[in-house]
């Protein structure tokens, strides 16, 4: 069985957040996943770093490039996975574009992940008509590979991901880059809503959530909410990581109201 | 017959965009439905007299097609060999090929109905291009450009905003064109219900390759009648310089059933393949996903993109347009790579013997052919698309050469 499954339970809504796996370096990533998950955290989004992540904003950007600066691999990334998921029960999944793991090899980078601990991966560049092959090689990896669909997503296009994603669907909840904005956008609730009429997954929703109040919004209509930006730029700001730890408990009791 | 048409090069992409291999769609979900729209759109467009009527219409009178094709007899003479032959997309509007898929696409989009244009551009010249097209049409327009281009090529970036556009420099990764596709990406995903990509080459998700190269596809159908009207047969070469591919693609595609028609696409070897500073990723790349599309790729061992140098801002970029992996691959085109100081070279040599100071993208080709010229024998015939003007490179071309002015 899928281990994201046991997150989805009936009344309670899950948090999912995002880390960029070396940023601002590797032993930092080390220390701030188990912090997240006693603060909350249900599952961790691990963020292979890659040059050019045409779908991120900003933040992770910048968190992006300096992981690569510090040598970070999607080798390290899978290290990195490896022990944490002996220190934590929270699912982890990898967050990456395409290319790093077209590189490594769609096979082995399965195998190895499988091997680390990782129970999903994400990948912003592969829209479903091109995931056929990873979606045959991670199903036999025991892999759950998570598709995204868009406010911008036509109803047939809602139907094929509903056909094909694992674990869950990932919600972009507007029509942008990932990073922390000010407000919610108009139309989220119907938007799930027309999701929730196809697909049998739980709904998790992404990109621009950056406050308790937010992803208490959120959460009365998606199963998930995922809040990555934000929780970069609290690691930047603190290095003590009080700051992160504090801002998810608040995450948690926000949506657990 | 179904089988032997689908083995014919000409008639790809297939429904995904692909060329063999090569092509498909990587983009954020945002993005699909908005290339469905495009693809749909064009292929309405396609079919549509009154378009295509529109389009050669506009290429005749605002582009000044059709560009000549010249017999460069200098250059022929001093190569020693082959007759060389320059398809003149230097004195098309705005001073190279970049016009032609600017025209169309801005036409399409206001087929489509969005106000808004967004661009990337590297030398500068697709960039001048869509903010020409954006006036004319009036279509507001956003130009992204890394800094590093800013820099280099500030006379068109002067261009650009003269003409109205609003140029927006990209600081982030190396500061060159992949940059400035990123960083339009983004824009795009950001904007995309009222605003069109612009996309200047052959690159890009489908149905951009495909698009990029009907457009271009002008500069091969005009040569062919040109040709055969100066010699009476098809030339034994075509020599085209290769950032993302569309002039190249577009001198090529009209080619690709004549077989006896050799293809060379000619890359940036920058400082030397062995120095690892160039763009040759035909030449030196592996396969990899980069801005949507599955292509050859310059990349590091952990399918990092690496960072590229060409003397040339428009060849400087790390892909290439899928079609031209596929052209690679089954050996109908062959391409080689030639270094910065050779295509200054070829530079020079065009400038002083034939008194046409070329663009430095297509310098490269220049060189290339002046040299394959010298070892074929008298009466064979190459053509060359000049695919710009040098006028921009000046600073960098002073520059290489030590010179001040
Ligand atoms: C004159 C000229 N030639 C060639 C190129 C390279 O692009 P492509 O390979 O798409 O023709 C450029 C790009 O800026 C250019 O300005």
């Amino acid at each position: 069985m899928s281990r994201l499954a046991t997150v989805f339970r009936p009344g309670r809504k899950a948090l999912l957040s995002y880390v960029t796996v070396g940023y601002p370096d590797t032993t930092a990533t080390l220390k701030v996943v188990p912090q997240l998950v006693a603060a909350g955290a249900d599952v961790i989004e691990l963020g292979i770093p890659f040059s050019d992540p045409m779908a991120d904003g900003a933040t992770i950007q910048k968190a992006s490039h300096q992981a690569l600066e510090n040598g970070v691999t999607p080798d390290t990334c899978l290290e990195v996975a490896a022990k944490l998921s002996k220190e934590v029960t929270a699912p982890l999944v990898f967050m990456t574009y395409y290319n790093p793991v077209l590189s490594y090899g769609l096979e082995k980078f399965a195998r190895e992940c499988r091997r680390s601990g990782i129970a999903g991966l994400i990948i912003p560049d592969l829209p479903a008509e091109e995931g056929a092959t990873l979606e045959a090689i991670a199903a036999r990896h025991k892999l759950d590979l998570i598709y995204l669909l868009a406010p911008t997503s036509t109803d047939a296009r809602v139907k094929t991901v509903a056909e094909h994603s694992r674990g869950f669907i990932y919600l972009v909840s507007v029509a942008g880059v990932t990073g922390a904005r000010e407000g919610l956008p108009p139309g989220l609730e119907p938007f799930v809503g027309r999701v929730r009429k196809a697909a049998r997954q739980p709904l998790c929703v992404g990109f621009g959530i950056s406050t308790p109040e937010q992803a208490a919004q959120v959460s009365r209509f998606a199963d998930g909410v995922i809040v990555g930006s934000r929780i970069l730029q609290l690691m930047e700001a603190d290095v003590s990581l009080a700051k992160v730890g504090d801002f998810v408990r608040q995450l948690r009791t926000a949506i657990d109201r | 017959m179904q089988t032997e048409k689908r083995r014919i090069p000409a008639l790809l992409p297939d429904k995904g965009g692909y060329f063999g291999d090569y092509g498909g769609r990587f983009v954020p979900e945002t993005l699909v439905p908005a290339l469905d729209d495009l693809a749909a759109a064009y292929q309405a467009a396609k079919a549509d007299t009154a378009f295509w009527a529109k389009f050669e219409a506009l290429s005749r009178d605002y582009s000044g097609r059709p560009t000549p094709l010249y017999l460069a007899s200098g250059l022929s003479a001093q190569a020693g060999g082959a007759d060389i032959f320059l398809k003149r997309e230097d004195l098309a509007h705005t001073g190279a090929h970049k016009i032609n898929n600017a025209l169309g696409q801005g036409l399409l989009a206001r087929r489509l109905g969005k106000r808004r244009i967004i661009a990337e551009t590297g030398a500068g010249q697709h960039g001048v291009a869509t903010a020409a097209v954006c006036a004319m049409l009036g279509l507001d327009c956003v130009i992204y450009m890394g800094e590093e281009d800013v820099r280099r090529q500030a006379l068109n970036v002067f261009r650009i905003r003269l003409m109205g556009a609003e140029v927006r420099p990209v600081s982030s990764g190396s500061r060159t064109l992949k940059d400035a596709i990123n960083e339009a990406i983004r824009d795009w995903v950001t904007n995309v219900g009222d605003s069109h990509y612009l996309l200047g080459s052959a690159v890009g998700p489908h149905p951009y390759p495909l698009m990029v190269r009907d457009f271009q596809s002008v500069i091969g159908k005009e040569t062919r009648k040109q040709i055969m009207v100066k010699t009476g047969r098809l030339p034994d070469y075509i020599v085209a310089c290769v950032g993302g591919g569309s002039n190249a693609i577009g001198i090529f595609h009209p080619f690709l059933e004549d077989k006896t028609v050799r293809l060379v696409g000619v890359e940036a070897a920058g400082g030397g393949i062995k120095s690892g500073r160039h763009a040759a990723s035909l030449s030196a790349g592996r396969m990899g996903v980069l801005h949507g599309a599955r292509s050859y790729l310059l990349q590091d061992s952990a399918g990092q993109i690496s960072e590229t140098h060409s003397i040339s801002a428009g060849l400087d970029y790390p892909g290439v347009g899928p079609e031209h992996s596929y052209l690679k691959d089954s050996g109908r085109a062959k391409y080689v790579a030639v270094s910065d100081n050779e295509a200054l070279e070829g530079f020079k040599l065009l400038s002083h013997i034939e008194g046409i100071i070329p663009a430095l993208e297509p310098s490269h080709a220049i060189f290339y052919a002046s040299k394959l010229a010298g070892s074929l024998k008298r009466g064979e015939v190459i053509v060359v698309n000049l695919s710009g003007r040098g006028d921009k490179d000046m600073d960098i071309v002073t520059k290489a050469l030590g010179v001040k002015i």
